[in-house]
């Protein structure tokens, strides 16, 4: 899914963290690309290597005990990983942004808003400070903050979750990025307030014309706002397509699996299909699929090798055995589950 | 039948330190400012809200874990409210709590054994029986008799649950009442979870109090559901009425704002104004008037009661929601 007009693109990403116990393989052969304006979804569940995706995208992988072993990171075209840390620090901030789950572990509590938003635009623009702090007051406004006038001088624990997560967002956006990094940034609120901060993202992207990369565990979320979706397992993409193409005809057993062991709201079901076992160790990962122990559809060829992305139809790519035309269909499908729930 | 819990006008009000050591007048947090309602043998009882709107205080207070404030607790036609002291301890085998964090509410330092079979050893059950007890319950949680002698950081977060939840079946309660069990779970592990105390309840005919934030999960497992909002009961229904035709203008908010997993669909979304006003200062009238998109002048200074607002028994407590006699 390579395409020159992308904003941008990660190739063959490999983030490993060697430690004491062993290498680590967090994120182990990523590809993906973001287009101008368009969000990407990032889905998957802890310790699927989401967050270091993102992370090493923006040059944040503490180091050591991380290291990206193997890769590119275009970003319009330049490859971020050969930047030195202060070329990345002025990109940081200017042209990609991010915001993070926890709304006040991520902004400083001895500093006010003010304080906080003001350094950010002077770090990055030629601005006289009023002119930053003009320009702070103008984005807690558009971020729906009520009372910026007073509230700018506030620090982060005057403010509800809500509007700490606002406060961030518009910190992210005070630069005009183009592409915006989000990382899990309505895990920690309520739902009326997740439903408030979602319909900012939707009004700031169709107003800033930015591109975003929403990581997050909730695919009610993807669906609300993803153009396109990864969906990650045990640091490799399972499945990488358009939203509707995920929802309408989902493949990766993983993805299916997800799907199906959510509780709607909107039908009752007598039992959720729950997926067997647990997400594999990282250190000691299986040797083929990575998901071929919790799978009910594993056949001896995905206990031996691993699959590859593959396309399946246009703009939609599964990496799973049963979906590769390289392996006859015929093979015999073992149902029965291998991996049991009481491992 | 009678019910197997009545809560009545149940209250929990925390005092505020003063700002002055010498300050009299304390302020008071009403986490928990008059609920009501019963929950019936074999049934489960889904308790619903936002952060801070009282419902893991209201699991508390009905366990006498805090004590309450005010109201009453009628348990199987015995008012529990006064009980004290041994009489209360007995009472407790009846009642269990399975919680949020898995992490934090196994003790590091001791076996799976010793976790599980500690409830036994309290009131004095024998130790054949608790062996035999102990094996039983990993079998049905779905552990492996091997796990016995390990400790806790060997396992992961849904084993852990899984560990909880034996260890508050062991002496045999009828109601169980759940805060949170799965919220710290990842979803694949979670619907094991939610499996598993669904398999539970129709094997030991528990019955659950369930406390959750999660609408979704909420509805799956809830035969009624109970929505608070800020200390207080504004819906109480049947979990498929209330989902399908919530009557308080919050549960048609709270439920409008779950994103649902389906790109195709209509939304037609309510998005609240502002934030949870503090608990410690809720507004007057009815406590939701400050975000409410249909808010009059009555809901400014009168506080609604509950109603019957459909005929299968479905109440609310606004002025507006159109009562229904049978």
């Amino acid at each position: 899914m390579q395409n020159d007009s992308s904003l941008l693109e990660v190739r063959n990403l490999h983030t490993h963290f060697f430690t004491k116990s062993g290498v680590v393989k967090a994120v182990d052969g990523v590809d993906f690309s973001v287009k101008p304006g368009e969000t990407l979804g990032i889905v998957g569940e802890s310790g699927s290597g989401k967050s270091i995706t993102a992370l090493s995208i923006l040059g944040l992988i503490p180091s050591p005990p991380g290291r990206i072993v193997d890769g590119e990171v275009l970003f319009k075209g330049d490859n971020l990983l050969k930047k030195s840390p202060k070329e990345m620090r002025s990109i940081r901030g200017k042209e990609i942004a991010m915001v993070f789950q926890d709304p006040m572990t991520s902004l400083n509590p001895v500093l006010t808003v003010e304080k906080q938003m003001v350094e950010t635009i002077l770090t990055h623009e030629k601005l006289t400070r009023k002119q930053a702090f003009a320009r702070a007051l103008e984005l807690l406004d558009l971020v729906g903050i009520p009372d910026a006038k007073n509230r700018i001088h506030n620090y982060p624990h005057e403010f509800s979750g809500g509007m700490r997560q606002r406060v961030m967002i518009a910190i992210a956006l005070s630069c005009n990025p183009s592409l915006l990094i989000a990382d899990e940034p309505t895990t920690a609120l309520d739902v009326t307030i997740q439903a408030q901060i979602l319909e900012l993202f939707k009004k700031m992207q169709k107003e800033l014309d930015m591109a975003i990369v929403m990581i997050t565990h909730d695919l009610g979320v993807v669906a609300e706002v993803c153009d396109r979706v990864m969906v990650m397992y045990a640091g490799k993409p399972a499945e990488y397509t358009e939203t509707t193409k995920l929802f309408d005809n989902g493949k990766h057993p993983y993805t299916l699996g997800l799907m199906h062991s959510i509780p709607k709201i909107t039908e009752k079901r007598q039992k959720l299909e729950a997926i067997t076992g647990m997400p594999p160790d990282l250190r000691s990962l299986p040797i083929g699929c990575s998901f071929a122990p919790r799978c009910k559809y594993a056949m001896e060829s995905c206990l031996e090798s691993d699959p590859l992305l593959k396309n399946v139809a246009d703009g939609h790519a599964v990496r799973c055995f049963l979906h590769d035309d390289a392996f006859s269909k015929e093979e015999s499908f073992n149902e029965t589950i291998i991996g049991s729930e009481k491992s | 039948m009678r019910p197997l819990l009545e809560v009545k006008n149940l209250k929990k009000h925390f005092p505020i330190k003063g700002t002055s050591l010498f300050s009299r007048n304390k302020e008071m947090v009403k986490a928990v400012d008059g609920i009501s309602f019963s929950i019936k043998h074999g049934e489960t009882l889904g308790l619903v809200g936002e952060s801070g709107c009282g419902k893991s205080t209201a699991g508390r207070s009905i366990l006498k874990l805090t004590e309450p404030t005010e109201g009453q607790l009628i348990y199987k036609g015995e008012d529990i409210t006064t009980f004290r002291g041994e009489r209360m301890r007995k009472l407790r085998k009846e009642m269990q709590l399975i919680f949020q964090d898995p992490y934090a509410s196994l003790n590091p330092r001791k076996t799976i054994e010793q976790i599980i079979t500690e409830p036994m050893k309290i009131f004095e059950i024998e130790k054949a029986t608790r062996t035999e007890k102990l094996n039983r319950l990993l079998d049905v949680v779905g552990l492996s008799s091997y796990h016995k002698s390990r400790y806790p950081h060997e396992f992961s977060g849904g084993q852990r649950q899984r560990i909880g939840i034996a260890r508050s079946l062991a002496l045999n309660p009828e109601l169980v009442i759940c805060d949170e069990p799965v919220s710290a779970l990842d979803v694949s592990i979670q619907a094991q979870v939610i499996n598993l105390l669904e398999e539970l309840q129709e094997e030991f005919k528990l019955t659950y109090l369930f406390i959750a934030h999660d609408l979704s999960v909420i509805h799956h497992i809830s035969d009624r559901v109970a929505v608070m909002y800020l200390g207080e009961l504004v819906e109480i229904g049947d979990a498929v009425e209330v989902y399908e035709s919530p009557k308080h203008p919050y549960t048609q908010a709270l439920l409008s704002a779950v994103p649902k997993a389906n790109p195709h669909q209509e939304k037609e979304r309510i998005i609240l104004k502002g934030d949870l006003p503090s608990p410690a200062n809720p507004p007057k009238g009815c406590k939701f008037h400050t975000r409410c998109p249909f808010a009059e002048a009555i809901c400014r200074s009168e506080k609604p009661n509950m109603k019957q607002v459909s005929l299968s028994g479905q109440m609310a407590a606004c002025h507006f929601a159109k009562e229904v006699m049978n």
